[in-house]
């Protein structure tokens, strides 16, 4: 029951969003800001965490493969496959439900309940052009962005940590990767940190939005969104996979 | 002329207030008294629409606020200027580019232009010096001020003060009831105070509505107040006027 009015005032959230889209000379401003904040600022924590990926990737799968008689290329295929078509997006979308959707819940929420978004409702603003949009907007473009460097630092964290640990010379590393390579997966990959840079942004939104309760309750929905963010994120992750593959 | 028809508004289960009606002439200044928590603040919210009512209606020359369509309400709420009880201040900018903000997206002023409004309106509420402050350094007393400025720098018809003395000292306090009756007299303004303090109602207000029991109690002009044989409305006022009066024995 109540899941399914949060489910209402969401969409009403989302519907209202769009309409005012339109509105671009009001949330200019914020846009650019937000592209930096979500975008530029995450990039020093999506480059470890997909450096760290990839690396650990190649040393596991060496270590399962050690016996079997596969060639060696055969890892750099796995790693940068899997980089690709799911860890990258998935990986980056989990860390930056904490990063970017607690953000921008915090935000908002104390907004709300310091009476921010009144405060502009009451000057004639479209509270939700002002704030709501730009966040989304620019998380639905700056994703998909963010997907490109963890691929990159993936597949280069795999690529040295065969080359370091001496399992996987660079050559075979980059023949299997390249082998294997199918540009679609790359495709899909873009499509997911599409779709979960706007479920993460517009869930924390929507909890910031909406937050009541002082102090206590900004951290209540702070949590709310990044929990709630990862766990729509898997789901759509699991319907795309069967939606698309 | 504001009318407020009937209102009834609850929280859930918490009934705030039921069938309130009153009407606000232009250029008068109304006092919103009664006890903390009996929805003074949601009162005032009601007013431009930040909040639905359960039933009821607020007319605003005419027409009924919570019945238009969003572009039409938000270009009727650029009539109120609203001083928020916790001051709402974006901590995101500083003192200017709070004043400025309203300016900013609803006037087209050049920069110059809103520098002398925004300087003009900090100097109401003495400030001037303050102006590059982070809203984070601003003491409570100086963040009420930096509200108000903010409030009056589009020069509105109607001004809703959530509390503007509380927290203040004397003196500013004092400083603030002279801005509220200067601004009404000057500009035409019609101001609605909510406040606990009878000093600032007796001085500023021309009318006064005391909300008691879950409901508009008494409401009247402030002499009408003074003859007023109502118990609730004697409590109250006497509760706060015993206060002063020991006081003024105390020095
Ligand atoms: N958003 C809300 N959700 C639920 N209850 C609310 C909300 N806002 C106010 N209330 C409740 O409505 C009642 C009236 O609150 P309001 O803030 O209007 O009081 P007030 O008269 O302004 O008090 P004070 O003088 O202390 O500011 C309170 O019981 C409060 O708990
Ligand atoms: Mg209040």
């Amino acid at each position: 029951m109540k899941a399914l009015r949060e489910l209402g005032n969401y969409s009403t959230l989302l519907y209202q969003a769009l309409r005012s889209s339109t509105e671009f000379k009001t949330y200019r401003k914020s846009f650019f800001h937000e592209m930096v904040k979500i975008g530029y600022d995450s990039v020093p924590i999506i480059m470890l965490t997909g450096f760290f990926t990839g690396s650990v990737m190649t040393i596991q799968s060496a270590y399962q493969l050690e016996s079997a008689f596969i060639p060696l290329s055969t890892i750099g295929a796995i790693v940068s496959e899997s980089i690709l078509i799911e860890l990258a997006a998935v990986i980056s979308s989990l860390v930056l439900a904490g990063k970017v959707g607690a953000r921008i819940a915090t935000e908002l929420g104390t907004m709300r309940v310091s009476e921010q978004i009144d405060a502009l409702e009451s000057m004639g603003f479209n509270s939700v052009s002002f704030l709501v949009v730009p966040r989304v907007l620019a998380g639905i473009m700056m994703f998909p962005v963010l997907y490109i460097v963890a691929c990159v630092f993936g597949i280069g964290g795999g690529l040295l940590a065969g080359l370091f640990t001496g399992t996987v010379p660079a050559a075979d590393f980059l023949l299997g990767a390249r082998m294997y390579f199918q540009p679609w997966t790359v495709i899909f990959g873009f499509v997911k940190m599409f779709v979960f840079g706007f479920i993460i942004t517009s869930i924390s939104s929507y909890k910031g939005y909406y937050a009541t309760g002082g102090a206590e309750g900004v951290g209540k929905s702070t949590t709310n969104a990044t929990v709630i963010s990862c766990m729509v994120v898997l789901l759509a992750d699991f319907l795309l996979a069967s939606l698309l593959l | 002329m504001i009318e407020i028809k009937n209102l009834t508004k609850s929280f859930g289960d918490l009934l705030v207030w039921e069938d309130v009606s009153f009407n606000i002439q232009d250029g008068e200044t109304i006092a919103i008294i009664g006890k903390s928590g009996c929805g003074k603040s949601v009162l005032i919210k009601h007013i431009n629409a930040l909040l639905v009512p359960d039933s009821g209606s607020v007319l605003i020359d005419g027409e009924d606020i919570h019945k238009m369509d969003y572009v039409s309400k938000r270009k009727l709420r650029q009539k109120f200027g609203v001083l928020f009880q916790g001051s709402a201040l974006f901590d995101s900018i500083n003192t200017f580019e709070n004043v400025a903000f309203p300016l900013r997206y609803f006037s087209n002023q050049s920069e110059e232009e809103i520098r002398n409004n925004v300087m003009e309106a900090l100097s109401h509420v003495n400030l001037e010096d303050a102006y590059n402050k982070e809203t984070s350094e601003l003491s409570g007393g100086m963040r009420k001020r930096v509200g108000l400025a903010r409030a009056i720098v589009l020069k509105p018809n109607y001004i809703m003060y959530d509390e503007p003395t509380s927290g203040l000292d004397p003196q500013t306090s004092q400083e603030i009831n002279e801005l509220i009756i200067d601004l009404a007299k000057s500009l035409d303004i019609t101001s609605i105070v909510v406040t606990h303090d009878m000093h600032s109602v007796l001085k500023v207000a021309d009318k006064v509505a005391f909300l008691d029991q879950e409901k508009l109690s008494w409401h009247g002009t402030v002499e009408e107040m003074k003859k007023s044989e109502h118990k609730a409305l004697i409590d109250f006022i006497t509760a706060s006027e015993y206060q002063i009066k020991q006081r003024v024995e105390y020095n």
